[in-house]
């Protein structure tokens, strides 16, 4: 299968979008566009599997590279592992629900269905980079978008929150970038190819400083405490569809660059730093859920709750065994599914109450019984119920963690395993007020989903559950390419 | 070997049940919901009582021991190697038992609702949650694995939340279903590390693997769980204690009972099957799945027995003051829970020892008969009445003659009096109780007393004293759907402690003959029925003596009828404490030190640019200045400092 086809069609689709005429052609194109990505994500994990199952063992399939600055050594290479894999398929799932939640977009629509599939092509761009510049470019194809959709269609203090996010990442893609180059000026071959770079040994003292550039760099795109601040803004103030994208991939392209590039490349920077990952991570999860439980916005209980969730993603990476590694990436995928859900949902609500103040609201499960329901299983979800993706993915990080010893991860682990608790008493206060109780006065003749709405929802939800009823697919998928990972962990340990 | 497929179905009927009338009741089945809940679930009993009948008659003895036979099961998510959730089915007596027990409650449950939900507007969903948790219950008694056990687990937790919350419009509704989660959360993370711990030590998660590694002292895994230990506590106790709270939080043991009685929020027909025969007995359960580990570790087994026994008398002491009457039978449950729990943690294993064992599991079954045909009798009285305190009810064995005739049945079961089925399970209780620890047998006895008091209590307030008044229209008892289950659950509660228990639930699997001792019937005997007696003194006839006590005894009492204090306890520590003193702090250091810091960065960033950016003024004088100065600044330097 030829990879280039996942940024040719993006790239294409974004194209049709600018040639047609009018709105509902925009939205019908990109519709057919995401729907493509979304077949063709189906695809590749089909010829994904057959091709291992056919005896291929090489560490990244469906290789590509050609020459593209060849005076700096620097290629256009392609390729992907199982989790590349996961996330392409994540990816996939979210742009076409993204699509279709904004199908009521009146104000600049072609413009605005520009810019969302410009994002889905940074993303797949970034998550089959095999090559540290390319990878970097894709990275920020993604950003950018991002500070228009919200300063353009956003709501609240978008100005502020678009620049605050914008810089930020800005901030972040800087320590990439210069993390990037001491690692291309440090090897011998001066290379930016992850798979020539991986083979070498990356001298320590380099790994001391690139490591934790590298690591900080991407962890603020993943919302790493206390590099988390632009995460409640910028959702708060992004559009439906934007907060989707945003929590849904944004945020997994950090966590996905910290494992990819930050951690398989130098292990013993990751050695060195894993602890302070595991402090930080810790205090983000329980942090993150306290936070949360104060907060009164739907928006906001979401982002809080995502800097908790995202906690554990990083939780799992520091932990640095092969259980506990998978099940970061399971979070990753999980997490991604549930959040995009979630704001999905929120925006349906906002749509029709105007308000996304929990306290506002009351009794819509009698006016609008499937988006509640959407948003009740999108919570359980997010309490880990056994069932749905995030139980898996929390229980595997739990089990990775538990496999250290010592007194320091133990602790860390059931400091982890509280926030289970304190996920509960949000979620259910969240729901509890919004979905349940007496029906507030001007919400009866309030409409439940139409149909784009409601085939958002299910596309995450066949996700969700996909994930949640039948684990085993995913964890065969991604514990190959975490096991070679930590081999290299396990050699200098 | 078993029909694997027949038992598969057990649990997946309703499971097929919730899904079709979650996804499509609301719409197409609103009216015949009942009736497709209802045929699923008549053909996962008929099942049931088949394996059960193949089980203890045929293929589960072998050379007089009833093994456990896992017939089938396949790994569903591997963390490494040998540690992995399997999805499988567990055949042994405790499990058998289980799947008869949960399936025809469940079964009476679906009957009785026919006609006690009908008409609701949300019938279709309520059948649907009955499904899933039908469909959790059965899953979590035939787990193989204690991940899995921990998964249906949640499960039943979630449907025991959907079905409190039923009437979701009502506050009290949705505080109770959100207390009940929370409360049953916050257990099971002691029940999640608990698994987290034991399966570190024996490597498995495999319910049958790790009773084998961790009860043989020669093994490595023993001896690593016994020989690591924390502030001088070894792992396996801390295991097993950690397990052990998540089992006290859905069985509703002192100090995490304080959900229970909110949950009779929920219908009256969920509160009989959820809340009093099901899934409130799934700590016993889980504690008598684990038993022979528990019985490796004499501490762990001293929590139980401590926690029950508080538990049993406690419950009962608020019950006696209680005037909403589901309220008093949630508290009748736990006190009887607590009599399961703590014969567990007197009892030994294998022989004679193992009598606590047995009886513990003849009390779940005999209870989980009488209970839910007390709680249907109550909705019962409720349909009539169209209310819960008993100070609105009285006199109505007149209007309710079946209702009343089977509710004196199970009061007399629950009591104690011969020959119901609670007098055989409960003596063979106590007869353990005394033979291993003659104290927990006096509290026990204390206990029988006041639960035969304040069962008596219930029953004269309703159906003796006063005459209630009747306003306007009043239909009859509630259809024929809503009697069978009574008359049904009655002829259970008469004959079900003539079962020779002992014969096919053991504590080692070998048959144990239960010798009946009459000279020690009569003290626990004696004192039933002087608690009959004194509450009939007090409550047969309209009279002040009840008010006149309670009135002297004015300070215990308002304790006493305020639970202790409990949920005022606990409103203390989440709101102030949790979210006062934690959750504000966290949320208010976020806004203003995390994010001030970014914004602090950001402002200075640009206050410095807005005072530097004269100098980009375009003016090629000022330019040609900077470039002399900066000229002679950098000789200087190359003069002075470098040399």
């Amino acid at each position: 299968m030829n990879l280039t086809l996942l940024i040719l069609l993006p790239l294409i689709t974004a194209i049709a979008i600018l040639l047609v005429k009018n709105a509902t052609q925009v939205k019908w194109v990109a519709l057919a566009g995401a729907s493509a990505q979304f077949i063709l994500a189906i695809v590749l994990l089909f010829a994904f599997n057959k091709e291992r199952a056919n005896g291929n063992v090489s560490q990244m399939l469906f290789e590509l590279q050609y020459k593209w600055f060849p005076a700096w050594n620097i290629s256009f290479h392609i390729g992907i592992d199982g989790i590349s894999v996961a996330m392409i398929l994540l990816t996939a799932f979210v742009v076409v629900a993204g699509v279709l939640v904004s199908w009521n977009i009146t104000d600049k629509t072609k413009e605005f269905y520009f810019l969302l599939i410009l994002l889905s092509l940074g993303a797949y761009g970034f998550f089959i980079s095999l090559d540290l510049f390319i990878l970097f470019f894709f990275l920020e194809i993604a950003v950018i978008p991002k500070y228009l959709l919200i300063g353009i269609w956003g709501s609240g203090k978008k100005e502020y929150a678009a620049n605050k996010l914008a810089l930020m990442l800005m901030g972040g893609s800087a320590l990439v970038l210069v993390g990037m180059l001491g690692l291309y000026f440090s090897s011998s071959l001066k290379s930016f190819d992850l798979m020539v770079l991986s083979k070498l040994h990356i001298p320590t003292e380099v790994q001391k400083i690139c490591f934790p550039l590298l690591f900080v760099g991407f962890g603020v795109f993943g919302a790493l405490f206390p590099f988390h601040t632009w995460v409640p803004d910028g959702h708060s103030s992004a559009p439906t569809a934007g907060s989707m994208f945003l929590a849904g991939i944004s945020m997994k392209l950090g966590s996905y660059g910290c494992l990819r590039v930050a951690i398989s490349l130098m292990p013993e920077g990751a050695m060195q730093y894993a602890n302070i990952i595991i402090v930080l991570s810790s205090i983000a999860i329980l942090y993150g859920a306290f936070a949360t439980m104060m907060q009164k916005d739907l928006k906001y209980i979401n982002a809080y709750s995502s800097v908790s969730h995202c906690g554990l993603i990083f939780l799992g990476l520091g932990m640095l065994t092969k259980t506990a590694m998978t099940g970061a990436v399971m979070q990753m995928v999980s997490h991604g599914l549930m959040t995009a859900l979630f704001f999905a949902v929120i925006g349906m609500i906002y749509e029709r109450t105007h308000t996304k103040q929990v306290n506002e609201m009351g009794g819509l499960l009698k006016v609008m019984p499937f988006i509640t329901t959407v948003l009740f299983i999108a919570g359980l979800c997010s309490l880990g119920l056994p069932g749905l993706s995030g139980f898996v993915s929390e229980m595997t990080i739990f089990v990775g963690s538990w496999e250290h010893t010592d007194t320091f991860h133990r602790i860390a682990t059931i400091a982890a395993c509280m926030s289970i608790v304190v996920t509960a008493v949000y979620i259910l206060r969240a729901i509890g007020q919004t979905a349940m109780g007496p029906l507030k006065a001007g919400y009866e003749n309030l409409q439940d989903a139409r149909w784009n709405e409601k085939l958002a929802a299910i596309v995450l939800l066949i996700g969700i559950v996909a994930i949640g009823f039948a684990p085993f697919w995913l964890t065969d998928l991604i514990n190959p390419a975490t096991e070679l990972i930590m081999q290299k962990i396990s050699i200098i340990k | 070997m078993p029909h694997v497929i027949s038992i598969a179905l057990i649990p997946l009927l309703p499971l097929v049940g919730f899904i079709l009338l979650g996804l499509f009741g609301r719409k197409y089945f609103n009216k015949s919901a009942g009736f497709i809940g209802t045929f699923l679930l008549l053909v996962s009993t008929a099942l049931a009582l088949y394996t059960a009948y193949q089980y203890f008659f045929d293929i589960g003895k072998v050379n007089g021991i009833y093994q456990k036979l896992v017939p089938f099961k396949f790994t569903w998510l591997e963390f490494s190697k040998g540690v992995s959730i399997d999805m499988g089915i567990m055949l042994d007596p405790i499990s058998v038992m289980m799947l008869v027990v949960v399936t025809i409650v469940s079964l009476m449950v679906h009957i009785y609702s026919l006609a006690y939900m009908k008409g609701e507007a949300r019938f279709a969903t309520y059948y649907a949650f009955l499904g899933l948790f039908t469909f959790s219950m059965l899953g979590l008694v035939i787990s193989s694995n204690i991940f899995q056990m921990y998964i249906f687990w949640e499960l039943v937790g979630v449907s025991s939340f959907l079905l409190i919350g039923y009437y979701y419009d009502k506050p009290s509704a949705v505080a109770a279903c959100k207390k009940a989660f929370i409360v049953t959360r916050f257990a099971d993370l002691g029940f999640l590390i608990g698994i987290l711990v034991l399966s570190f030590y024996a490597h498995t998660l495999d319910f049958n693997t790790l009773i084998e590694r961790l009860t043989s002292p020669a093994s490595n895994e023993f001896k690593a769980a016994v020989g690591a230990s924390f502030i001088g506590i070894t792992a396996l106790t801390w295991g097993l204690v950690l397990v052990f709270i998540g089992g006290a939080g859905k069985s509703a043991m002192l100090p995490l009972h304080i959900w229970l009685p909110d949950a009779m929020e929920g219908p009256t027909p969920v509160s009989a099957l959820i809340h009093a025969a099901t899934m409130v007995v799934a700590g016993v359960f889980l504690v008598a799945r684990l038993f022979p580990v528990f019985s490796m570790s004499a501490p762990a087994l001293y929590v139980v027995t401590f926690v029950g026994v508080t538990s049993a008398l406690f419950a009962a002491i608020i019950a006696c003051t209680q005037t909403d009457i589901k309220r008093v039978l949630a508290y009748s449950t736990m006190s009887q829970i607590g009599f399961m729990m703590f014969a567990l943690g007197i009892s030994g294993l294998g022989g004679e020892n193992g009598l606590g064992y047995t009886a513990s599991m003849f009390h779940l079954f005999t209870h989980a008969m009488f209970k839910a045909l007390l709680f249907l009798g109550a909705g019962a009285v409720i349909h009539y009445i169209h209310s819960n305190e008993m100070k609105d009810m009285g006199g109505l064995r007149k209007y309710l003659p079946i209702t009343h005739i089977s509710f004196l049945i199970a009061c007399l079961a629950i009591s104690g009096v011969p020959p119901f089925a609670g007098f055989f399970s409960k003596e063979e209780i106590l007869l353990a109780a005394y033979h291993h620890n003659p104290a927990v047998y006096w509290i026990a006895l204390l206990t029988s007393g006041l639960t035969a008091f304040y069962m008596f209590r219930l029953y004269f307030s309703i159906f003796w004293g006063k005459q209630a008044h009747l306003h306007g229209e009043h239909h009859g008892e509630g259809g024929f759907a809503m009697m069978l289950p009574l008359l049904l659950l009655a002829v259970g509660a008469v004959l079900a402690g003539f079962i020779p228990f002992g014969h096919f639930v053991s504590s080692d699997g070998a048959a144990l003959e239960s010798h009946f001792h009459w000279q020690f019937s009569v003290a626990p005997v004696l004192i039933g029925l002087l608690g009959i007696f004194v509450a009939m003194w007090l409550y047969k006839k309209e009279n002040d003596k009840p008010a006149k006590m309670a009135a002297s005894l004015n300070g215990i009492y308002q304790t006493i009828y305020h639970k202790f204090y409990f949920d005022e306890l606990y409103i203390f520590i989440t709101k102030k404490i949790l979210f006062n003193l934690i959750g504000r702090p966290a949320a208010w250091f976020d806004k203003n030190v995390v994010d001030g810091v970014m914004n602090l960065t950001g402002n200075t960033t640009q206050l410095i640019s807005e005072k530097i950016k004269g100098y980009q003024s375009g003016k090629v004088q000022q330019y040609a200045l900077y470039f002399l100065l900066g000229i002679i600044g950098i000789a200087a330097l190359f003069i002075y400092v470098w040399k």
